[in-house]
């Protein structure tokens, strides 16, 4: 009975909507271009985000993207973030999200991960590591 | 106004100690005023931020923590803090025991969330039907997705993109008030919207 109902919860879980991505983008001004496998992207709203993608904005340009556990980030001119790694069960909430503000500034709100277990998001800058335990803050890594 | 206020943050760092900054981390307020915290690790050295506009200059040697406020984090984040997306919200809607009717309040609650989608430019919405513990579990699977159903199809009729909307069922699995198998509870008879 119990395996018949694990069945049923798979079936259940299967019908979910597959975002194999890890988000997407919402907004965006100006100038902003995603990197992904070595080719650049101009970036537009609606686009799904991968894993690994790296956002560059312009002198112009900002974007801000939802990732798939609820948090969200966003960049201002002449940034680049980039994306390491995203991992999320919607089911558990239980993941893992790293990402790295190379340049420029970054306005954080942390969502489902770290909600969960707030050891499990961490935002790098090319010197430090910031774990996040609450919700909102904002990060500039000088030129 | 970025400017000046970046020369500002420059100045603290001049002003307060010799090792050059390379970057900046303010903690801002919680909406709700639960607590929060940001912890921050360079150099072998930690600093932890946990009051609102709390911050730190990171530098060469370690975290230096300083005030930031209002102002200066509006100054310097505009442009990032402007591109931020909307928060994403979430609606329940109630029925009437064993059907897929929406009950006469939930019906009239259908044009607020038809309103939050409409107002972003790309919304995701995932539509989730639950049922209360009367019946058995294929009953009620059928039922719930029945029910998440009539309230996609109420979201399409006013013109939201049918890819933007999925609709699933969870039968009987998740009741938000848990009951004994086959106890009638109007509380869990619901679809649960999420607004991306």
């Amino acid at each position: 009975m119990d395996k018949l109902w694990l069945g049923v919860a798979m079936l259940v879980g299967l019908a979910a909507p597959a975002w194999a991505d890890v988000g997407q983008v919402k907004v965006v001004k100006g100038q902003v271009s995603i990197e992904r496998k070595g080719q650049r992207l101009p970036a537009q709203v609606g686009m799904t985000l991968e894993s690994a993608d790296v956002l560059r904005t312009g002198a112009d340009g900002a974007i801000g993207i939802a990732m798939r556990d609820d948090s969200r980030l966003s960049a201002g001119p002449n940034s680049v973030f980039a994306l390491e790694r995203f991992e999320f069960d919607a089911t558990t909430s239980k993941g893992r999200f790293d990402s790295q503000l190379q340049r420029g500034t970054l306005a954080v709100v942390s969502g489902r991960i770290a909600k969960q277990s707030p050891q499990d998001m961490s935002v790098r800058t090319p010197t430090a590591v910031l774990g996040v335990r609450g919700t909102e803050f904002v990060v500039a890594v000088d030129e | 106004m970025a400017r000046s206020a970046a020369a500002l943050l420059s100045g603290l760092v001049l002003a307060g100690c010799a090792a050059p900054k390379t970057g900046s981390v303010v903690l801002l307020p919680e909406r709700d005023g639960r607590a929060t915290a940001v912890t921050i690790q360079q150099g072998g050295k930690e600093a932890l931020l946990s009051q609102p506009y709390a911050a730190a200059h990171l530098t060469a040697s370690g975290p230096q923590t300083y005030a930031s406020s209002a102002l200066e984090v509006q100054g310097y984040f505009a442009a990032a803090l402007a591109a931020q997306p909307a928060a994403p919200m979430q609606f329940t809607l109630y029925f009437v025991e064993g059907k897929d009717e929406l009950t006469e309040e939930s019906r009239r609650l259908v044009d607020n969330v038809f309103a939050e989608i409409a107002r972003r430019p790309v919304p995701d919405v995932v539509v989730i039907g639950h049922t209360d513990r009367v019946g058995s579990d294929a009953f009620n699977d059928t039922l719930s997705r029945q029910r998440a159903e009539v309230v996609r199809k109420a979201l399409l009729a006013r013109a939201i993109a049918p890819d933007k909307v999925t609709a699933i069922g969870r039968g009987k699995r998740e009741p938000i008030v848990p009951t004994a198998d086959g106890v009638a509870e109007p509380r869990n008879r619901r679809v649960e919207i999420q607004v991306r």
